[in-house]
């Protein structure tokens, strides 16, 4: 029998968020996955292949985890929609497997009863059967069968072999011709069937489970400490700091490297291909774009690094929990301080990081203030504006100004983040309605290394090949905006004033006018576009200054000529928030799922950026500082 | 160990005189008791009261279960993380009043 002959099965996973789901699927398939996008939605399309012993092929999905079928978030539609055969881009699954955590039967057992619903054949895997029997949890799975009338198998995705009787049974059941499958009658429960469900759920655990399962205990040592209302908090505060610590100085020396390896490679190209436009396109163009796509690639690392740890370990639920208040007097869901937190760092692995708030309206809101955040890249431009234009002295006898003014510039940065997403809450999103915050807090497990790290190539995967694209794109346009068109021979003034760049900074200069802004700014902002300190170094260049990164104090010296103090700190409001980075926008749409937010964003940062540089800069000239 | 406090001052009790029992919502930490009823009383900034029944029953807060509250959240005692037969929910105390227990 050759593999062409026997039917493809499409099997899918299904169950209750923690059911240990994405564990057996990883252990089913391998690493023989893709992992891609619903159309037209942001919710991810895990699927996977299984070869049977006999040969077999399964085309195995696995949906995202739900409490039911009624489709609250955009990930449980999905989950309803496949099993339904809804979606016209992909048939319903010959066959269900149920997951269950085998120490937790009571949610799952549920679901399992409104599944029987849709008639589809199914299978009930009690996962992490290993746990369940060391605390004492005595399952008749004969009896549970029995009473639920759906065939059980348990599992234990962890370990090796402890999915023999799973593929066992799988085997089986692809080795039998399929069933016609019948039309779902599948209705919305009402809330009475919802609680029969819930009862019968609890008869039949009564009828199959010997021993009442205890509390983990470990779970209950730990928690004692982790969601203590004041050693909770410590315990949160010092993980976030090393998070914050490693996502901003563990990651810089692989920058560094990564940077200083393109920059390299820029000038090996400049030494091969003659000057002009080719050498000038594979540099500047191609070369240093796939560098700024790179370079953020051990910051994503390793924030998802910490992320998908703490999300196996159980504690983003509980971090959630202790931050809900802090974070809802501002409208965000508790689960928005990391990647908040991680956009002090950068922004783009912030707004990846949003994937761990469900719902949909939380998490946009959590998107956009995201780049309000005072990221790495804003820190030269602060540094170059404040050194150059603020005086070194002491107020009040100990503190800087300088750095004064540096912390001013980041706690603006945070308020104005909170206050954006107030703002959004109380007055454009009232008319949808804030979700309640419910969730389960599961019980601490040991991460599985293999699954992190598979997890973790798939994030970098995504970024490299979602956002590369886009961001990539982006640096070419800057590139051929600041190289065309290309100057006349003899001419003594720097080439990028002879560009389009040059074009549209006179052109926009009217309009930077009112908030102090010169020409020579207004062009300096568009390569600035390609990322925030970009900047400097283009002012250097309009200002014909030769040298790049290392003349920053020189670049310093000539702006405190040639700009007045009033022009400094409206160019420092504009930087709190001015979309000045391509590469955020493009996130932004990859993670949005399309162009609207991204506009949005853009508009309401450029908007705030507008407005406060023109106070700073008229507060600043009525106070003479013109 | 059974002590009742209506110690937050910003959660209205329930006008309705009949109320089947004490709202979780008012429990302080270490309260242990059954479920005696989940009644919505109304709806939840802009979520249906019919919607919020839907969700404490999909997480298992049905009429009989064993209900202990662990944990109580840093700022003002909120949320409260609720021990409901063997999982352990977390939720603010606005909807816990909707779960009465004895």
């Amino acid at each position: 029998m050759t593999a062409t002959e026997v039917n493809d099965w499409r099997f899918a996973l299904v169950g209750t968020p923690n059911s240990g789901k994405t564990a057996l699927f990883n252990a089913l398939t391998g690493s023989r996955q893709k992992v891609a996008n619903y159309a037209g939605v942001t919710v991810e399309r895990k699927t996977g292949v299984l070869h049977t012993a006999s040969g077999r092929r399964i085309d195995l999905v696995d949906l995202p985890g739900t409490y039911s079928l009624r489709g609250r978030s955009p990930d449980e539609e999905i989950a309803r929609d496949v099993i339904l055969g809804r979606l016209t881009s992909e048939a319903a699954p010959d066959f269900l497997l149920c997951v269950a955590d085998a120490t937790n039967l009571r949610v799952a057992l549920r679901l399992v009863i409104e599944l029987k619903r849709v008639q589809r054949p199914m299978l009930l895997v009690l996962n992490m059967i290993d746990i369940a029997r060391r605390r004492g949890i005595d399952i008749d799975l004969g009896k549970l069968s029995a009473e639920l009338g759906v065939p059980v198998v348990t599992s234990t995705a962890v370990r090796r072999g402890g999915i023999d009787d799973l593929l066992r049974r799988i085997d089986e059941v692809a080795s039998q011709p399929a069933a016609a499958i019948a039309e779902s009658n599948w209705t919305t429960p009402a809330i009475a069937d919802l609680r029969a469900a819930q009862r019968e759920a609890d008869r039949v655990i009564k009828a199959a489970v010997g021993e009442p399962a205890r509390p983990d205990t470990w779970t209950t040592r730990v928690d004692a400490v982790l969601l203590h209302p004041v050693a909770g908090m410590v315990a949160l505060l010092v993980l976030l700091f090393v998070m914050f610590q490693a996502v901003f100085a563990w990651a810089q020396p692989a920058m560094d490297l990564i940077s200083s390896g393109f920059d390299a490679l820029g000038a090996l190209s400049a030494t091969i291909l003659p000057d002009g436009l080719l050498q000038s396109f594979i540099q500047n163009g191609v070369i240093s774009g796939v560098g700024s796509v790179i370079v953020f690639l051990p910051q994503i690392l390793i924030l998802f690094l910490f992320i998908l740890l703490l999300e196996d370990l159980g504690y983003m639920a509980r971090a959630a929990f202790l931050m809900d208040r802090i974070m809802g007097g501002a409208g965000l869901h508790g689960r928005a301080f990391i990647p908040l937190l991680s956009s002090f760092a950068c922004a783009i692995p912030g707004i990846m990081a949003t994937r761990v708030i469900d719902n949909k309206r939380d998490r946009l809101t959590t998107i956009m203030v995201a780049p309000l955040m005072t990221c790495s890249a804003r820190i030269p431009v602060y540094t170059l504006i404040i050194s150059a234009f603020v005086p070194n002295r002491q107020v009040f006898g100990i503190l800087g100004l300088q750095g004064l003014v540096m912390f001013g510039l980041y706690a603006i940065g945070i308020f104005s983040a909170l206050a954006v997403s107030f703002v959004a809450n109380h007055f454009f999103w009232r008319e949808s309605a804030t979700p309640p915050f419910m969730l389960e807090l599961p019980d601490y497990k040991l991460p599985q290394l293999r699954s992190v790290l598979m997890n973790l190539y798939q994030r970098a995967m995504a970024f490299l090949k979602r956002a590369g694209t886009t961001i990539f794109s982006m640096m070419i346009l800057i590139w051929f905006l600041a190289s065309f068109p290309r100057p006349p021979l003899g001419a003594t003034e720097p080439a990028i004033d002879f560009s389009l760049a040059a074009m549209i900074g006179r052109w926009i200069e009217p309009v930077l006018a009112p908030i102090g802004f010169n020409w020579q700014i207004s062009v300096a902002l568009i390569p600035g576009m390609a990322a925030r300190e970009v900047a400097v170094a283009s002012l250097g260049t309009v200002y014909a200054i030769e040298g790049g990164k290392e003349a920053a104090e020189q670049i310093g010296q000539v702006l405190a000529g040639k700009w007045s103090l009033a022009t400094a700190l409206a160019l420092l409001a504009w930087y709190i928030f001015a979309p000045q980075c391509a590469s955020t926008l493009a996130v932004i749409k990859r993670e949005t799922g399309g162009w609207r937010w991204m506009i949005v964003t853009f508009l309401y940062m450029l908007a705030l950026a507008y407005i406060a540089a023109f106070i700073t800069y008229r507060i600043a000239l009525a106070l003479g500082w013109g | 160990m059974l002590t009742l406090t209506a110690f937050m001052t910003d959660i209205e009790i329930p006008a309705q005189t009949e109320a089947p029992g004490t709202p979780l919502g008012l429990a302080q930490r270490g309260f242990r008791g059954h479920i005696r009823a989940i009644d919505v009383r109304a709806d939840h900034q802009g979520v249906p009261a019919a919607e919020i029944e839907r969700r404490l029953l999909e997480l298992g807060f049905v009429e009989g279960a064993v209900v202990q509250i662990l944990h109580e959240g840093p700022v003002a005692r909120d949320p409260i993380a609720v021990r409901v037969n063997n999982t352990t929910i977390a939720l603010r105390r606005r909807e816990a009043m909707a779960i009465f227990v004895d």
